[in-house]
């Protein structure tokens, strides 16, 4: 299987690594490492098979849907039946999924509504299992790691064993979610990086080469999975420079070796990832392109390219004319169409007349009549006159189509954006007032110049007030039911919210064109969806009243996620951290912290050390260490400067960097004199957390009957603390 | 002195060579130019001060603050701590000002009980002392007096600052602090932190940076003994920390002394707090029993204060039989939560064991745990929670006060009482102080304000649920006592006069300062403003190029305007400085690691010091913008931009010692220097008119515009 085969190669890194140390004496040999981990590979069957076999578990329990299966496995069938969608993440996990899904047999048809639909006969177990698969390498990475990184065969059992047992790892990698597949490609590259740099004293040979591109390829597929994936392209960014000032210090390299050291890294780590994403995406847009519910977050001309949108392939008057139909799309993100309707603003809200709104879906009601601000639309519409195109810097009316009135604006403040005037539907049959006129204006043209549908962007001005229509992006309250509030702002600023663009275009007298010419570039819907998925992601904001989940809760195991079931006679599913060995980490990085500050102080204050001690203690505190519980702070501090809403299983990147440190440090002292004390402790580690574990276990494989704050359930007692909800 | 005047630079530029060739004479003369320009600095900010005699942009705003301080109004303001509203007050309260002037209009003109001078004192001497600060600053970061003498002329000379001081505003203030801090720490005095705005945190969380590494290094120094190092240690932490926090909280003291009357600002406090001020609520709530007892009227406050304060209410009208959306209701009587006093207002706790709705003699106080019902005053009606959908949040119980249509439908009455801040599981539930949750017994819902506002039906009040899935503690879920008094009446109609009558009985309460500061300090980090578009307001990108500038004051009539706009030329040396100083000390970085090193070891130091006090005052003060979301406006950005200008004689010194070996090189650097200072000097004058605003024409105007994005105001003519 594919974790043996790299392991394989593992074993023959530090054998091979110390051979060629010890004749350059660089790193003086502890007693530590000159022992070799002997029966690693019998321990990397063990951990594999236990991993294995903990994921797999019950793997087809719950047969419902669960938590965020609603949105992964709704995306992964997008996939299946090549419909566009919109999502805040890049495509590769929801892509892998889909393949998963694809190769296993499911067809897309089973519509994920809302959590606890029964699967029935769809096959769902293609997809968990692929999942289970990515999750279950997590412990075999781990154990390579911290094998490599502290050469001590049991800091990286216990490493393993603290992640085999650990219930919230267990439950995140048994449904269709994102977080197996980003966890998978983060503890990838860790792993490589790690490799690599024990390779350090063999570049450019075949492994070097192998483990720096498995680096770039990881990097790839994290950042290709959630943006969070960045956190861990810091970290090897960060190890990367290290390095290089470690070699540009190294005055026996001539400049010309760095160089190539140089463009190595910048080839594997920058260009190779780069080219990975960017395909990743190209696949996306290749197989996704019929039309479907993502459109509308995206611009006109990346619609045309939908089948089965209807603009695609489709032709229409290129230049804009008085008596024309057409529609108004917003030039934010997700902006919506100019819409109006049969309802009035109610009472105490701006002036009782007729709502004007943005709607992000087609609708009859978004189609809009351009006339001259002193002619009828009778006029208009008679076939035989001569057909008046709008110019740059006109004045014109706009009437809506279904119910004939006028869009207008006045100086009553605006339902939502109190500081903006209140845009309002005017007049009877067309027939309005002054307040009716609208100066027309593409965005960088001057006057008298014709007006293109789709691509001209266009600001419409109010001429009595001077104000601008535009959409706020906040929701209306029922009554507007919920459609995006549409305001005239007094502030003159060029922002998307206040610019628009024509999208359909009716006029029977006009010849159509093809639209083809608006075909985007590669790179403009690489960048487009960016900016949307962006936007997207800083618009998931919490709401006033909710009750969120908040970091400082994560490290000490606070709160739990419900997956599945609220009632006694649900089958419940609990994501949560097995408390024991959440409690050992974070206990273990309150030590280690003040380790690391009294060897650094201790180091720097020159303590005559053996030579030996000093070597070790720098290498395995400071830099090892350093490395795993870097990894935990950038997994974890950005959270705390965050203003989306947080879910716990958030946290889980940095756990298992704080299980590897954890692993690590308690493995410190080993070797020296109190092997036997030491043992037991560690002994002790894995009895404290299997015996949890055991406990525990129901939470991830599921439980049915009394929730625990009854007596007779058989997780009584267990509820440890208040906030957990089992 | 007068040599010094900005309009002749070159004379002054000469005299600077001449220090720099005759290292005895400065000595001499040091102390007259630091002298010579610490009056030009303050003739350039007190200058004609009390020209404009009108509101000016932000004062506005500040104003009030001042208007509440000479009242002895209590207020919160989000933007910061109160030392800098504190001085502004003081100079106020110097002036005689009486406090009366409405602040609602930006180019309103003061009336003639506004001391306008006094009134903007203190900001321009701040801004004035921010000169020979800088000279200072740089003279201990051991550069040539020269250099200090070139950074303290383009603090001078820059227009943003000289605007930016001359108007009662905090940002003078705030920078003049930044710099003085830097100044004591570089002396290594101690260190006088004061806060003005919270801005200030960032540039002491760089000197306890730097600090760190000050020690840092002293730790590598074997020759010091652990003892000396220990001291050293403790030593530096009371001067960075405990002086501060002791200096911050002594404000708040201050502050907190001197408004003790209630304003504007009371909602957002808690009731305690509020009953701590005079007047407002301590009016109503003095003398009211302390323990509530069964039988007990009460009002009910929610904690969580939004998006208002509200109590819990109900009143005659029922849930509709149905929704707009089809959902049903349970049709029973409204419970909401209403924003306003009114006798709705008013429950009754009752013992669910005994009929009687009056508190028996002695009173029995209710505890932590006890079960009790809440029964409506006025409607008789029991507070009630069942497995109906709430009307606007589905996922949580509807809420009730309970009618009986004989269906089956039981009532279901009792909620426990569970006060959150408890100190013993015995404790009373007492007015004001206490903060409770009541969870329903039948369901173990909470009783929950869930923020959202009911439709026409509900009058627009406030809709309150039963949350089933309590997560944790939540402000939302949690009420307090405000008024009370023991109920007397047994009869409806006799208490509902008494319901109706004003709250009157003795005991009184105080709040210690430590519980007020926490509150205060709490809510002015927390407070949020909702509206965040101005249309002056620019983005933190906009600074660095000047993109935008900001409008002060307008004459009515003439062309005459004030503008918040710096000096063009010293903005982009500035800009150009910060590269410079980022591209060398890479280069010298990378060599130095390849053992090359370009220049001697101490002027490596004295270049790696002044970056990291320049560059990292820059970075602090403007990086964390990009993080904010409130609105942001150009001054924001001067207190980076000081640092930044500061950086820009050390480049110039750094290039002119080192980089210009040969005579010919270090004279022509020279003079280019002093073409350089000229344009500085040029650009000053030529946008001083919109600095101090004197009139000008229309034509002089459209002249003045060199950015197109800059809002420079022209009147339309002939119109």
């Amino acid at each position: 299987s594919m974790p043996a085969a790299g392991g394989g190669r593992a074993g023959s890194g530090p054998l091979r690594q110390r051979g060629a140390r010890r004749p350059q004496g660089a790193p003086p040999v502890s007693a530590l490492a000159s022992r070799a981990p002997a029966g690693w590979r019998a321990a990397l069957g063990l951990v594999t098979l236990l991993s294995f076999a903990s994921r797999f578990h019950r793997l087809p329990e719950p047969p419902h849907v669960c938590w965020d299966e609603t949105h992964f496995g709704k995306m992964g069938s997008y996939y299946i039946n090549r419909t566009f969608f919109f999502d805040v993440h890049p495509p590769l996990g929801k892509m892998l999924i889909g393949l998963a899904g694809y190769l296993s047999g499911y067809d897309g048809t089973f519509p994920f509504q809302k959590p606890g639909d029964r699967y029935e006969q769809h096959n769902y177990m293609g997809m968990r299992g692929f999942c289970a698969f990515l999750g279950s390498c997590l412990v075999p990475f781990a154990y390579l790691t911290v094998l490599e990184l502290s050469k001590s065969l049991p800091a990286a059992l216990l490493t393993a064993f603290i992640l085999i047992f650990d219930t919230g790892c267990i439950t995140l990698s048994q449904y269709i979610l994102l977080d197996p597949i980003l966890m998978f490609f983060l503890m990838g590259a860790v792993l490589s990086m790690v490799k690599c740099n024990s390779c350090a004293d063999r570049p450019f040979s075949a492994s070097w080469w192998l483990w720096l591109s498995l680096t770039g390829v990881n990097l790839a597929g994290a950042m290709g999975v959630k943006f969070v994936g960045l956190f861990v392209v810091l970290l090897v960014g960060l190890n990367t420079i290290y390095n290089l000032w470690d070699l540009l210090g190294n005055l026996s390299l001539s400049l010309v070796m760095f160089g190539k050291h140089f463009l190595a890294r910048v080839l594997c780590l920058i260009l190779l990832p780069l080219t990975l994403y960017v395909a990743m995406f190209a696949v996306h847009f290749a197989v996704l392109n019929k039309s479907g519910p993502g459109d509308g977050f995206f611009s006109s001309a990346f619609q045309s390219q939908l089948i089965g949108n209807n603009l695609h392939n489709v032709s229409i008057p290129e230049h804009l004319a008085y008596g024309s139909v057409v529609t108004m799309k917003n030039l934010r993100m997700a902006g919506g169409y100019l819409h109006s309707h049969w309802h009035l603003y109610p009472e105490g809200v701006g002036a009782r007349q007729q709502q004007v709104t943005a709607y992000l879906h087609k609708d009859l009601n978004n189609l809009w009549i351009i006339k001259k601000h002193d002619s009828d639309t009778a006029d208009l519409l008679d076939s035989s006159s001569p057909v008046e195109f709008v110019r740059h810097g006109d004045i014109i009316r706009l009437e809506h189509k279904e119910t004939s009135r006028n869009l207008h604006s006045h100086q009553h403040e605006a339902p939502l954006t109190r500081k903006h005037f209140q845009v309002t539907g005017y007049g009877i049959n067309g027939t309005g007032d002054s307040n009716d006129f609208w100066r027309i204006e593409v965005v960088g043209r001057r006057a008298g110049k014709l007006i293109k549908v789709l691509r001209s962007k266009i600001r419409l001005t109010h001429v009595a007030t001077g104000c601008i229509l535009g959409s706020s992006g906040k929701t209306l309250p029922k009554w507007g039911w919920e459609q995006v509030e549409v305001t005239c702002t007094p502030y003159v600023k060029e922002t998307p919210n206040s610019l628009w663009n024509f999208e359909d275009h009716i006029n029977p007298k006009l010849p159509n064109i093809s639209l083809d010419v608006l075909k985007p570039s590669f790179v403009e819907i690489l960048l487009e969806s960016h900016m949307v998925m962006i936007r997207g992601n800083s618009g998931l904001k919490p709401k006033d009243n909710e009750v969120t989940s908040k970091p400082w809760h994560w490290p000490i195991n606070y709160q739990g996620l419900r997956f599945s079931g609220v009632n006694e006679t649900d089958y419940r599913v609990y994501l949560l951290g097995n408390p024991v060995v959440w409690w050992l980490n974070l206990f273990t990085i309150g030590l280690y912290l003040l380790i690391a500050i009294s060897t650094a102080v201790v180091l720097k204050r020159g303590v005559q050390l053996t030579s030996e001690h000093k070597g070790e203690l720098s290498r395995v505190v400071l830099r090892g260490g350093g490395q795993v519980a870097l990894g935990w702070l950038l997994h974890y501090l950005p959270f705390f400067m965050m203003g989306r809403v947080l879910y716990f299983h958030h946290y889980f990147p940095a756990m298992l960097f704080s299980s590897m440190l954890t692993g690590k440090y308690w493995m410190l002292g080993e070797g020296e004199a109190e092997t036997r004390t030491e043992n037991c402790a560690v002994l002790d580690g894995h009895f404290n957390s299997s015996h949890s574990f055991y406990l525990f276990h129901p939470l991830s494989y599921g439980m049915i009957g009394p929730m625990a704050s009854d007596p007779s359930s058989p997780m009584a007692g267990l509820r440890w603390m208040d906030s957990w909800e089992f | 002195v007068g040599s010094k005047k900005q309009g002749r630079p070159g004379q002054t530029f000469d005299r600077m060579l001449g220090f720099l060739k005759k290292p005895v004479v400065v000595t001499a003369e040091i102390n007259l130019s630091l002298v010579a320009l610490t009056v030009v600095g303050l003739m350039s900010r007190l200058w004609g001060l009390s020209y404009p005699r009108a509101v000016v942009f932000d004062e506005v705003y500040y104003g009030q603050f001042v208007s509440l301080y000479m009242k002895r109004i209590f207020f919160v303001d989000d933007s910061g701590p109160p030392l800098g509203h504190m001085l502004l007050a003081l100079g106020g309260y110097l002036g005689g000002f009486d406090g009366n002037f409405l602040w609602n209009r930006i180019g309103a003109e003061y009336s003639t009980n506004v001391p306008v001078c006094s009134l903007r004192f203190l900001p321009a001497l701040a801004g004035a002392l921010c000169i020979p600060l800088a000279y200072q600053i740089l003279v201990e970061l051991r550069f040539s007096h020269c250099a200090a003498l070139g950074a303290a002329l383009l603090i001078l000379l820059e227009n943003s600052l000289i605007t930016q001081s001359r108007f009662m505003l905090l940002e003078s203030i705030l920078i003049f602090f930044i710099l003085l801090a830097v100044l004591s720490y570089l002396k290594f005095y101690n260190l006088q932190r004061h806060r003005v705005k919270y801005m200030g945190l960032f540039t002491y969380m760089l000197l306890l940076v730097i600090a760190g590494l000050h020690f840092w290094h002293m730790l590598g120094d074997q020759n010091l003994s652990n003892v000396s190092l220990v001291c050293h240690f403790l030593a530096r932490g009371l001067t960075l920390l405990i002086i501060p926090v002791a200096t911050y909280l002594s404000f708040f003291y201050v502050h907190l002394t001197l408004l003790y009357r209630s304003g504007p600002h009371d909602q957002i406090m808690t009731s305690a707090f509020q009953a701590s001020l005079e007047g407002g609520l301590a009016r109503i709530t003095q003398g009211q029993p302390l323990e509530v007892a069964y039988g007990s009227q009460i009002t009910l406050r929610n904690v969580l204060g939004k998006p208002m304060q509200c109590w819990l209410h109900s009143h005659t009208n029922t849930y509709p039989i149905r929704y707009e959306n089809g959902r049903g209701s349970s049709h029973q009587q409204q419970v909401t939560c209403y924003p306003f006093k009114d006798v709705n207002n008013w429950w009754i706790v009752k013992d669910p064991g005994m009929q009687q709705l009056v508190v028996s003699n002695p009173p029995r106080p209710v505890r932590h745990g006890h079960i009790v019902q809440l029964v409506h005053g006025i409607t008789t009606r029991y507070l009630n929670t069942h497995d109906v959908a709430a009307p606007l949040s589905p996922h949580s119980q509807e809420v009730s006060c309970y009618i009986d249509y004989n269906i089956s439908m039981p009532a279901q009455n009792l909620w426990r009482v569970e006060i959150v801040n408890r100190e013993s599981d015995t404790d009373v539930w007492k007015t004001i102080l206490s903060e409770v949750r009541f969870v329903h017994v039948n369901t173990s819902a909470v009783l929950k304000l869930s923020g959202a506002s009911l439709p026409e039906w509900g009058y627009r009040q406030l809709e309150v649920v039963g949350e089933k899935l309590s997560k944790g503690y939540h402000q939302s879920m949690v009420w307090n006592v405000e008024e009370h008094r023991y109920g007397k009446s047994q009869e409806q109609k006799e208490r509902e006069v008494e319901l109706h009558s004003p709250t009157r009985m003795d005991i009184s309460k105080n709040l210690s300062f430590m519980a007020k500061f926490t509150e205060l300090q709490w809510k002015i980090l927390t407070l949020k403003n909702e509206d965040t578009e101005h249309k002056y307001s620019s983005s933190a990108l906009d600074w660095i190029t000047m993109d935008t500038n900001i409008a002060y004051w307008l004459h009515p009539t003439s062309g005459a305007q004030i503008h918040l706009l710096g000096n063009v030329c010293t903005w982009a040396s500035a800009n150009v400085a910060a590269v410079v100083y980022t591209c060398l000390s890479l280069w010298y970085l990378i060599r130095r690691r390849r053992k090359i090193y370009d220049i001697p070891e101490d002027a490596w130091q004295l270049w790696v010091s002044a970056g990291q006090i320049c560059v990292g005052g820059w970075v602090v003060n403007y990086l964390p913008f990009f993080l904010m979301e409130k609105t942001l406006f150009l001054y924001h950005y001067l207190p980076a931009l000081t640092f930044q200008i500061l950086l820009i004689p050390i480049v110039l010194q750094h290039l002119s010692d080192h980089l210009c070996r040969s005579l010919l090189s270090k004279s022509m650097f020279s003079a280019l220097t002093v073409a350089w200072f000229s344009s500085v000097c040029f650009a000053y004058r030529t946008f001083s008119p919109v600095t101090y605003g004197e009139p000008l024409s229309v034509a002089e105007l459209k002249d003045l515009r060199w950015k197109d994005s800059w809002n420079i105001l022209i009147r339309k003519q002939g119109h």
